[in-house]
């Protein structure tokens, strides 16, 4: 006898699906004059879709038999990415419309590709777990090739998707794995099975870190990630660093806690090996930089290693660590973006780190919040960023990774460089043109961006507290 | 009162140092000015009471370092030693300041070096009440600094910089040696407190200080290294190289730093110590040997120089040789008193040079000058004053102090007591011979450089005025005070201030010597004179004449012995190479070649290769992402699970 499943539980995400549905009757039937409309549909739905979550009963529910779960973490992390998506669609409507590329179809794909976010983050066996993945990748390909005119919009969504297929190639191939040696795919019951490590059993951990990491872009499955980033539209960009960030770690997180916990001391290594690897490569290859996009590419590159140092610890702290990483990177990501985002001359977007010359004088203000945010990207104390490497970098010295987390700090050196060169252009270079005037929505998601970063330590124990509640779900 | 003495110069400092810019530069004046007579009659006041009175002062103003064993404080020793500096230096300080008004007043910064004369003041009043010898050292590096602040003043020059360097480095050498004394004198005394060191110091005596597996005579080896201070800053031979370029800094400073008090703060510092260089013939026969070669040496030089200043530099030099002469004598008081005396017409005779620099219109070199005695009336009579002085004339100060001295050095025990004495006896007919060709040079003759001489004006009544005040001290100096430090007054007069041994009897028996020995240095000055006037009245071509047959000893006096050529052959290229050596191979290529430089340019190394990799092409990204795979897999392989 099957009972009717709890789609109370569900509701953001039967909210998504719905809408997203009723959003392409619209455009369909509208056609291209409702982009607009549907635009603002879509933010309003995001938004919707947040507060339910938020306000969703704390308990942890299991629906659809084990396939998704419900409990504190995914509602943190589900939030962050939900957060994440609404404020790029935000972001985006100016620079679209001014780019004449507004059309319905992108808030639909950001709605389907957050319903596939919302379903990998609840995600409770190795299925649910990749229809999530698929479900939000496929959108992700098509928005990274939606300026389909562009060659390098066209050439990134290309690389995307076939980089993609090829992590899912593995992905899937290491899920397989993981069944026959454990015969199952529940992740409780994965665990339950996979009390001692095999080989066989690691060799499907690797294959599934391998595809969760291309997702998160790690090392050495990043390459995608400077050009995808340069090549789509800005505001797509703006997507892909925060909320699929966002999911594919929190699925990550839960794969590697919920799944393989008697056998920590092996996908440890990995987890090390591929954290060390981001942590020096974001650093390294960023300063060769001059596109602020690819700089921002490797910067995320480099942000992912440090969060993954907190899962390597794989304590409820590294955990903790991992969900405050997260939410200060989304946070500083989305103020750096709105920055990127601003940086019109004469209609055109420019996409230069050289651009921004003297910009304390043309726009202080701008310039201001976005040394905030690039010395809180360096992880210079007391701002945001110093507190988020602070607890993923506690979290590896208490579980004994004393050389991940010298590793970690002697790199955060390295990039604190390319952090500040943006300053030194802003502040020390002679002025350039100024950019256009800034749209008030920008101004106001750089203006939070910018005071939360600066302002966290004052106040910083809601997100410690709620992270906390989350990673405790997960043990 | 003797707080007011010792601090109205530092007030004065901080009035016109800190509020300069906002007073302007004739209050500033005023001020610093007003405050060093008030300080100078306090003195005066202060002398009549200790030195004739015998109220004999310690004066407590705050404790300062108190570790362990070591109990420093700031305080003020006023005995008859004190006193005495204190009227030489406030008297010639206030006269400087007053000088110093009309030497300067077209120069835009005047705040800035009234300010610096004043703290200078304040740091030499320090050193001389100082009641231990951490405190005497502070005013000792005070002055130094105050010092290097004047030489430099016109620090648009670099010849000045340069000058200000020197003298600052060089007196580092001394101070080195002034510290390790200081410091033996702690280990040995357990303090530095100069009652405490003096009531130890004679259980000094056969005691000995280890150094290098040799046990070393304790006493001799605190006073010779008390006397290697002594030496830098009193410009003794070696370390006297700084002096003659002191004389970049303006004039007034010369007088009043370069000449009367801060370069006989090592005479001073001697006497203070008496009590532990009583204890070693051997310290007191190093005195004798160095001040008697500085006499002759720096005397010597003074023969040939042709710049007015550089003459009275090396003078100075000569006549600092012959104070420490009366020091390694053992008659202490007789050195203190040619100090006395010296301050008076060697200050006054600086003044006069500048007061002829400043009507030739800062014109130093004397072969430009000539015939001013018609020009400038007041200031000849001054400077002959000045050298009729400074040479010996009977009954003026220098004849009784310099003869109390060559008679000491003939009286004395010391091993170098007859190589004393000659050298003092022939550094006083060069000496005459000096002072007289500076004289016949400036004022007679015939002008060399016409434009200069027609301008050629007396100084203002802001410069005169001290030249007269400083002329009556040169005059009656001698004579008003030989009882008190030469003859028969010592004892009542110096009292506790000095220590002379029990069989130091120098006071008496310098009054018992042959009669030709006594009237030597008379007879020399008057040789002085007579030749100088051939030379330079009589027959100028004489000169010309003696100095192409002798061009080199002619060319070794006119470079100073080349004193500073060989320095800067065995110390200076050696030290400034391996300056630069350690800078560009240790600093330069070591630690910045391997350190910042090298790390941020293998960085950037890194970058390119890591940007290379980043090729743009799908099969290299596919490829990389699957050597990723390949190599965990690997690795679980052959590491085990």
């Amino acid at each position: 006898m099957s009972s009717l499943p709890p789609l109370g539980a569900v509701l953001p995400e039967v909210t998504l699906a719905v809408s997203a549905i009723v959003l392409l009757l619209v455009g369909a039937i509208r056609g291209e004059a409702a982009a607009n409309l549907v635009n603002g549909l879509a933010i309003a739905v995001l938004a919707a879709a947040g507060i339910l979550v938020l306000v969703a009963p704390h308990t942890a529910v299991s629906a659809f038999g084990g396939s998704l779960v419900i409990d504190d973490f995914s509602r943190f992390m589900k939030a962050l990415a939900i957060l994440g998506a609404l404020v790029s669609l935000i972001l985006s409507v100016h620079w679209l419309n001014r780019e004449r590329q507004s059309k319905f179809e992108y808030p639909v794909l950001i709605l389907i590709a957050t319903l596939g976010m919302c379903m990998l983050v609840s995600a409770g066996d190795l299925i649910a777990l990749y229809l999530g993945l698929e479900l939000m990748s496929l959108s992700l390909y098509v928005v990274a090739a939606y300026n389909r005119d562009s060659v390098r919009s066209t050439e990134a969504g290309l690389k995307y998707f076939v980089l993609g297929a090829l992590s899912s190639g593995m992905l899937l191939y290491g899920a397989s794995l993981i069944y026959g040696f454990t015969d199952s795919v529940n992740f409780g019951a994965i665990a339950a099975a996979a009390t001692t490590p095999t080989i066989g059993l690691v060799f499907g951990i690797v294959f599934l870190f391998a595809g969760l990491c291309f997702k998160v872009s790690a090392v050495p499955f990043h390459m995608w990630t400077p050009d995808v980033y340069e090549g789509a539209p800005t505001p797509v960009t703006t997507f892909f660093a925060t909320a699929p960030k966002v999911a594919a770690m929190a699925v990550f997180l839960r794969v590697a806690t919920e799944a393989f916990p008697h056998i920590t001391h092996s996908w440890q290594q990995i987890i090390a090996f591929v954290s060390i690897a981001s942590m020096v490569l974001g650093a390294f290859a960023a300063i060769g930089q001059r596109n602020i996009k690819r700089l921002l590419a490797y910067s995320s590159i480099g942000h992912m290693g440090f969060a993954l140092v907190g899962l390597a610890a794989a304590t409820p702290q590294g955990i903790r660590g991992v969900l405050i990483y997260m939410a200060i990177y989304v946070a500083m990501t989305l103020g750096s973006f709105a920055c990127v985002l601003a940086m019109r001359r004469n209609g055109n977007a420019v996409e230069n780190v050289d651009e921004l010359a003297g910009l304390a004088r043309t726009n202080p203000m701008m310039a201001l919040l976005l040394g905030g945010l690039m010395f809180s990207l360096a992880g210079i104390p007391p701002l945001a960023g110093f507190l988020a490497k602070y607890y993923v970098f506690l979290a590896a010295i208490e579980a004994g990774l004393y050389g991940l987390a010298v590793i970690g700090v002697l790199a955060s050196v390295v990039g604190a460089y390319y952090y500040l060169r943006v300053v030194k252009i802003m502040y020390f270079d002679e002025p350039a043109e100024a950019f256009d005037p800034m749209p008030g929505e920008l101004k106001a998601v750089l203006g939070l961006s910018g005071l939360f970063t600066i302002f966290y330590f004052v106040y910083p124990s809601p997100l410690i507290n709620a992270a906390g509640v989350a990673a405790r779900a997960l043990f | 009162m003797y707080q007011a003495i010792v601090f109205l110069p530092l007030i004065g400092f901080l009035i016109a140092g800190l509020f300069g810019r906002v007073l302007g530069a004739r209050p500033a004046e005023i001020i610093t000015t007003a405050f060093l007579f008030i300080s100078c009659a306090l003195a005066w006041v202060a002398f009549f009471q200790v030195g004739f009175g015998g109220h004999d002062a310690h004066v407590q103003v705050m404790r300062w370092i108190h570790v362990g064993d070591l109990k420093i404080d700031w305080a003020f020793r006023i005995d008859t030693m004190t006193v005495i500096m204190l009227i030489v230096v406030t008297t010639v300080s206030s006269l400087v300041h007053l000088y110093s008004i009309g030497y300067m007043h077209e120069d835009p910064s005047r705040q800035r070096f009234f300010a610096y004369l004043s703290l200078f003041t304040f740091a030499m009043l320090m050193l001389v009440t100082a009641d231990n010898l951490v405190q005497l050292f502070f005013g000792w590096e005070g002055v130094g600094l105050a010092s290097y602040l004047l030489i430099g003043f016109w620090y648009e020059k670099p010849s000045a910089n340069a000058a200000a360097m020197k003298a600052f480095v060089v007196n580092r050498v001394g101070d080195f040696g002034f510290m390790l004394g200081i410091f033996a004198v702690f280990v040995m005394t357990g303090s530095v407190t100069f009652d405490a060191v003096f009531a130890q110091a004679p259980s000094l005596v056969g005691k000995s200080i280890n150094f290098l597996g040799h046990a070393w005579d304790a006493p001799t080896v605190i006073a010779l290294l008390l006397f290697v201070g002594a030496m830098g800053k009193s410009a003794q031979f070696l370390l006297h190289t700084w002096l003659p370029d002191a004389m970049e800094g303006p004039t007034p400073v010369s007088a009043l730093i370069h000449a009367a008090t801060m370069v006989t703060a090592g005479v001073f510092m001697v006497a203070r110590m008496s009590p532990i260089f009583e204890l070693s013939h051997t310290a007191l026969s190093v005195v004798m040997l160095v001040g008697a070669t500085t006499a002759m040496f720096a005397a010597t030089v003074a023969l040939v120089q042709n710049d007015i200043k550089k003459v009275i530099a090396y003078s100075t030099c000569s006549q600092l040789g012959y104070m420490f002469v009366a020091m390694g004598a053992g008659a202490y008081s007789v050195g203190i008193f040619h100090l006395f005396t010296h301050a008076c017409f060697k200050a006054l005779l600086f003044l006069c040079a500048g007061s002829v620099i400043n009507a030739m219109h800062h014109e130093q070199d004397m072969r430009h000058m000539g015939g001013l005695y018609k020009k400038i009336p007041f200031t000849y009579a001054m400077m002959l004053i000045g050298t009729l002085a400074i040479t010996g004339f009977p009954f003026l100060a220098g004849y009784y102090s310099k003869d109390a001295i060559i008679e000491a050095a003939w009286a004395s025990d010391n091993s170098f007591a007859l190589y004393g004495w000659v050298m003092t006896v022939a550094a006083a007919a060069l000496t005459s011979f000096y002072s007289w060709r500076l004289v016949f040079m400036t004022f007679h003759g015939h002008p060399h450089d016409h434009h200069h001489y027609e301008n050629a004006h007396e100084s203002p009544l802001a410069m005169t005025i001290p030249l007269g005040v400083l002329a009556v001290g040169s005059v009656f100096a001698g004579m008003v005070f030989y009882g008190d430090f030469v003859g028969h007054h010592v004892q009542d007069f110096f009292r506790q201030s000095i220590f002379m041994g029990a069989e130091n009897h120098i006071l008496h028996e310098m009054h018992d010597i042959p009669g030709w020995a006594a009237y030597a240095p008379t007879v020399m000055m008057a040789l002085g004179f007579l030749v100088a006037y051939w030379f330079y009245v009589l027959d100028p071509s004489v000169p010309v004449a003696l100095v192409r047959s002798q061009d080199a000893l002619y060319q070794f006096l006119l470079n100073k012995w080349y004193f500073d050529e060989i320095y800067n052959f065995i110390i200076i290229r050696p030290v400034l190479w391996i300056g630069r050596v350690l800078w560009k191979q240790g600093d330069g290529r070591i630690i910045d070649g391997l350190g910042p430089d090298g790390i941020s340019a293998r960085v950037l190394d890194v970058t390119a290769s890591v940007v290379r990799l980043q090729s743009g092409y799908l099969y290299h990204y596919a490829f990389v992402m699957l050597i990723g795979v390949a190599a965990f897999i690997t690795w679980f392989m052959f590491a085990g699970v």
